[in-house]
């Protein structure tokens, strides 16, 4: 299995805090990797990370071949990150943001209306500023952003958050897509009623390290059901 | 390089261009901070000739607080920041590109303010070419600064009231190079004009190189 993500004794901080406090994780092509826990407990950080926004403090990381400590920048132009902001310029409209990010990120801007209709971003709103879309559609336009690009690596945080239901259905099929295309995904939500069944692995985050570590996507482990190791978990 | 900074000031001057700031709002301030600087000096016409050249750059200086921290606030608002590194443009193009739409914004600006202290002081252009000469090169310096510090203290809470008092100080030079300057172009003060326009083209040069060579470091630290 090609490796994507290899972190070893990872520690990343934020200010003084080791908001990830030695992390271990090795994640495969093609996974759809579910990453929970309480708030606080590293989730963000750990996709931060692996995107290479939050230099580590020490531990070895590679994200796509590349070296975390000496090349970030590599990291960073392969990955797709969608975060709680959303990274959307309000008096632009919704088509010049994507074109813009597009260009920005030297994708060819003949893939934006194609990436809008995947996200059903409606043609009517398609002129509108985006400091006039509801949070869901401003959220579809950010994760057209992310379809864009074509990374091998999504990251996603809360990605559902917002939505409504056609919405939800909409973001887990092109993860969906995403990993069938060979691409890689890891999600932080706390939806695990859906995405416990979306995802193909499951790692618990608690205190800044990763607790528990399961594969399936059948929803058999989900947090009620108790399962070995769940003693250390949050 | 080049593309990815055109890139970034076009997206900036398109986004000026549609919320219309500098001309609803930094326009009439501009305007009114000459007005006021009118009533201050009791509308004493030998007075305000003399002080022309120092209050228009004086106005420049505090619009172009209001135009840096707009340019900053674009990409802080909703993580834009992090999408820029993201998508893997040069940290140095982001900062010509965000140098050269403050530096449009400016000039804008200027224009309405060199007909204000015509029209309002009563000042006389004896020398056309060093007005021009003298705002695009300050404006450059300027814009170079204030692009450079309003990422310095992007991630600083009350960042609005930290920019003025970081800029301000830096744009002394400025202030001093091209007031003489323009005090030659409206014949109020016999000086050499165009030898202080070399303190601000060395100032402005100095502020691009470092912008460009230090904004990576303070894109990832802020």
């Amino acid at each position: 299995m090609v490796s994507i993500v290899s972190l070893q004794s990872v520690v990343a901080l934020l200010g003084r805090f080791p908001a990830l406090a030695g992390a271990d994780l090795e994640v495969g092509e093609g996974e759809i990797v579910l990453v929970q826990g309480p708030n606080g407990a590293g989730k963000s950080t750990l996709l931060r990370v692996c995107a290479g926004l939050l230099r580590i403090e020490s531990g070895r990381a590679e994200v796509l071949g590349h070296d975390l400590t000496t090349d970030r920048a590599a990291v960073r132009r392969s990955v797709g990150l969608l975060g709680h902001d959303t990274a959307l310029y309000d008096d632009l409209t919704v088509e010049e943001n994507l074109r813009f990010w597009a260009e920005a990120s030297r994708v060819d801007v003949a893939a934006v209306p194609a990436a809008l209709d995947r996200l059903g971003v409606a043609d009517r709103i398609r002129d509108v500023a985006v400091r006039d879309l509801s949070a869901g559609q401003r959220r579809r336009t950010a994760l057209a952003a992310v379809v864009v690009r074509r990374p091998r690596l999504w990251l996603l945080d809360e990605p559902h958050s917002g939505l409504d239901q056609s919405g939800r259905d909409l973001i887990d099929q092109v993860i969906l897509d995403a990993a069938a295309a060979g691409a890689t995904v890891m999600l932080a939500s706390h939806e695990l009623d859906r995405t416990l069944d979306l995802a193909t692995r499951h790692l618990t985050v608690a205190g800044g390290t990763i607790t528990a570590d399961r594969r399936g996507g059948d929803g058999g482990d989900r947090p009620d059901t108790p399962q070995p190791g769940d003693d250390d978990a949050a | 390089m080049l593309r990815d900074a055109w890139l970034v000031a076009r997206k900036d001057l398109r986004i000026e261009w549609r919320s219309r700031v500098t001309f609803s709002q930094v326009v009439p301030f501009a305007g009114l901070v000459l007005v006021l600087f009118g009533f201050a000096l009791d509308a004493n016409r030998p007075v305000l000739l003399q002080a022309t050249s120092g209050l228009f750059w004086i106005t420049v200086m505090f619009v172009s607080t209001l135009a840096v921290q707009r340019s900053t606030s674009i990409e802080t608002t909703d993580g834009a920041r992090r999408a820029l590194l993201l998508a893997g443009i040069e940290p140095a193009a982001v900062f010509l590109g965000k140098t050269l739409a403050v530096a449009v914004q400016l000039l804008a600006v200027e224009v309405v303010l060199v007909a204000g202290v015509v029209v309002l002081y009563g000042a006389d252009v004896e020398a056309w070419a060093l007005v021009l000469a003298t705002c695009l090169v300050a404006t450059v310096g300027i814009a170079g600064a204030g692009t450079l510090l309003g990422a310095l203290v992007a991630g600083v809470r009350a960042r609005e009231t930290v920019l003025p008092i970081l800029l301000l100080p830096v744009l002394a030079p400025v202030l001093i190079g091209a007031t003489r300057a323009f005090d030659d172009a409206l014949g109020s003060v016999a000086v050499d004009g165009w030898s202080w326009l070399g303190l601000l083209a060395g100032f402005g040069v100095i502020n691009v190189v470092l912008g460009a060579l230090s904004y990576g470091v303070l894109l990832e630290e802020t």
